[in-house]
């Protein structure tokens, strides 16, 4: 019932929409030398929105905490935790970046208002920090669950055994929702190359944790599947291995060149092509929701880089929480 | 007169009755064991967590996120080296959000030589962990300071690193903490039967904390100045701390050398200005500690000596460390040889007391 009421075609496309064009202008950015390093999230968007339509959003243990990866712009857009400038003066390192006062790369964000704690470049830490939001949120009980995501790479790191092996513990269960998005690739190479296992979430039944693979390149079945894995966490209070099959349509990073890769499946043209055969929007409808959000992107970025670099002399800043200037 | 073990234990317990502990864990941190050195004997919120090294240190900053105060242990110093990385993170990010984010949380782990630990027992990491900005470090060298000083770690918003030198966790202390049991052998004896597990079955044991307990702290970044002295300054940390109490009193009762020995205790924040006023005075100054002594923390003290005083000096700043051996050896002679002893100080000293410029 959640889900269906959340599930707002119009919104969620526009949503979609916001969330590419973003990265589209970011990518843009790195390419005009206006921002050093990109990395996101395009293709992950039929996953993205409605994922983050769903958060129980707010701050404190009462509420969702988000251990996110790198690829999250659309979890958060959705929550309404940020807004697009926001990212484009990460991106731009101005000092107005609310998330790491330009000390951090683009869609590396920090909400502490959302309990989306610091995204950080290291592989799959988040899914061992998530650990003790599991278990803060165990013992406060009501809701709130806690919520990782990685890619499907970084679960050759032992810390995604780590969260398994912890969520599970007999009498001392998580509620945490582990979610891998996999889209086949670890920066240059194949998944298949590397993983002998058929499925990423299949890991997670030696553990006797719930788990489920689903097509990420479909805005009703990631609601669907989201809201279900989201509901046992939250009722049951024990783990869930959520794995999500999704594109990757500009490569790994700006290190990669940051190019559209054609010959991945695009899943805002996916569901665009859902909403026009159902009679939901018109082709015109669309595309003017889409060149409205890539002119307000445009817009964006003019007035962003326009805003100074943070001063040098803040560097020894917040080193320790609340104190400013070199202590020694 | 509680040992370090008990006074650590019992300003844990404090911890969790009355500055918000919520979680004290690692591996075979709680019952039936509680701690390997039995730190957590007795402990309502010790748990015990799987053997993950980097399990343990990724769910304490989870859990301070969460707002939630905890106390994570790491058995060894030396298998904290696969978690570089979360301790890394751990103090990068209040940084890295700009201030919106502090971490509440504090590691504890034994370090260093005494107890013939060989290659993987015996680790410092007193060096590298000062490498890894946004910690605040301490290393007690006897039970008062090690109370105060977890107390102080426990009040703090950042993260903090307590490294227990385990050559000194049963040994007891010649001040008395405040609330324990006076320093008499009934008073430890008292002590003992209240806080220490039995031998066997402890399933039906329970402790009983001495009531009087209090926020006895010794602030972080506090030198103490442990005697006073005119010839040289010696300052050290941790283990070697009492053999430099010990050389300097030897070199003062034989009315041969007058050295000044402090106390580091914090060495993030570190208390330069009683280290520069020390040096002032005497002009003279060694820097004692048993990690390897190449790129090693009293590189950098020596460094901060010349920088900042180098004209008011007498004789060359010197560092006595451990050897830059890959570990330190098993055998007796092989572990004395890795590490300060008494001799080795005593040498150290009356180069640095009598060399003229």
């Amino acid at each position: 019932m959640e889900a269906s009421r959340l599930n707002n075609p119009i919104k969620v496309h526009e949503l979609m929409v916001q969330a590419r064009t973003l990265e589209e202008r970011q990518i843009r950015m790195f390419k005009a030398n206006e921002g050093y390093f990109w990395i996101g999230g395009p293709g992950e968007e039929a996953f993205q929105i409605p994922l983050g339509l769903q958060i129980h959003k707010g701050e404190g243990r009462d509420f969702d905490f988000l251990h996110l990866h790198y690829r999250s712009a659309g979890i958060i857009l959705a929550m309404g935790a940020a807004q697009p400038i926001d990212f484009i003066r990460q991106m731009k390192n101005t000092a107005s970046d609310p998330f790491s006062g330009g000390r951090n790369f683009g869609n590396h964000a920090s909400v502490r208002k959302f309990n989306i704690v610091p995204i950080t470049s290291t592989i799959e830490t988040q899914f061992l920090t998530a650990i003790g939001g599991g278990i803060a949120h165990r013992r406060q009980g009501g809701k709130g669950i806690t919520i990782t995501t990685s890619g499907e790479a970084g679960t050759a790191e032992g810390d995604f055994a780590s969260a398994l092996v912890w969520s599970s513990r007999p009498k001392a269960e998580l509620p945490m929702l582990m979610i891998v998005t996999n889209n086949g690739w670890g920066i240059s190479t194949d998944a298949s190359t590397q993983h002998g296992e058929k499925r990423v979430a299949d890991r997670a039944t030696a553990f006797g944790i719930r788990n489920r693979t689903i097509n990420g390149l479909d805005v009703d079945e990631s609601f669907s599947a989201i809201s279900e894995a989201m509901a046992y966490v939250r009722t049951e209070r024990k783990p869930f291995l959520l794995e999500v099959m999704v594109s990757r349509m500009y490569g790994h990073s700006s290190a990669s060149g940051g190019n559209l890769a054609v010959d991945e499946a695009d899943p805002l043209a996916i569901y665009e092509k859902k909403l026009e055969t159902q009679g939901v929007m018109t082709r015109k409808a669309m595309d003017e929701v889409r060149e409205r959000s890539t002119q307000e992107m445009l817009e964006i970025w003019k007035k962003v880089r326009q805003e100074p670099l943070p001063d040098p002399s803040t560097i020894y800043d917040n080193i320790f929480y609340g104190e400013k200037g070199r202590s020694w | 007169m509680a040992t370090m073990a008990q006074a650590i234990r019992m300003a844990l317990h404090y911890g969790e009755e009355n500055l918000g502990v919520t979680d004290i864990f690692g591996e075979d941190v709680g019952p039936p064991l509680g701690g390997v050195f039995t730190v957590t004997q007795g402990l309502k919120n010790a748990w015990n967590s799987p053997l993950d090294e980097r399990g343990i240190i990724g769910a304490a900053i989870g859990l301070a996120f969460s707002g939630d105060r905890c106390v994570a242990e790491i058995q060894f110093a030396d298998y904290i080296y696969n978690t570089i990385d979360m301790l890394k993170l751990a103090g990068n990010q209040c940084w890295a959000s700009n201030g919106q984010w502090n971490l509440p949380m504090t590691v504890m782990t034994p370090v260093g030589s005494g107890i013939r630990g060989a290659i993987y027992h015996s680790h410092s990491f007193d060096s590298m962990m000062t490498h890894i900005p946004g910690w605040k470090i301490v290393m007690p060298s006897n039970a008062l300071d090690a109370y105060g000083l977890m107390i102080a770690c426990l009040k703090d918003p950042n993260p903090t690193m307590f490294l227990k030198p385990k050559a000194l966790l049963r040994v007891k202390g010649k001040q008395q903490i405040p609330g324990e049991p006076e320093l008499t052998r009934e008073g430890e004896k008292a002590l003992k039967e209240m806080i220490d597990a039995p031998l066997g079955d402890r399933t039906k044991w329970k402790p009983k904390w001495p009531a009087g307990l209090t926020d006895y702290t010794v602030p972080l970044g506090l030198a103490r100045t442990v005697c006073e002295g005119t010839d040289l300054t010696v300052v050290s940390y941790g283990r070697t701390l009492p053999l430099c109490e010990e050389a300097a009193n030897q070199l003062r009762e034989q009315n041969e050398i007058s050295a000044e020995v402090i106390d580091l205790r914090s060495l993030w924040p570190y208390d330069w200005k009683t280290l520069a006023a020390s040096i002032r005075k005497t002009g003279r100054v060694l820097f004692v500690n048993e990690d390897t002594e190449v790129t090693n923390f009293g590189e950098h003290l020596l460094r901060r000596t010349v920088e900042d005083l180098f004209y008011e000096l007498h004789a060359r700043p010197r560092l006595l460390a451990g050897t830059a051996t890959p570990g330190v050896g098993l055998a007796d002679p092989l572990e004395a040889a890795c590490v300060p002893q008494l001799d080795t100080i005593l040498k150290a000293i009356r180069e640095v007391a009598s060399e003229q410029s």
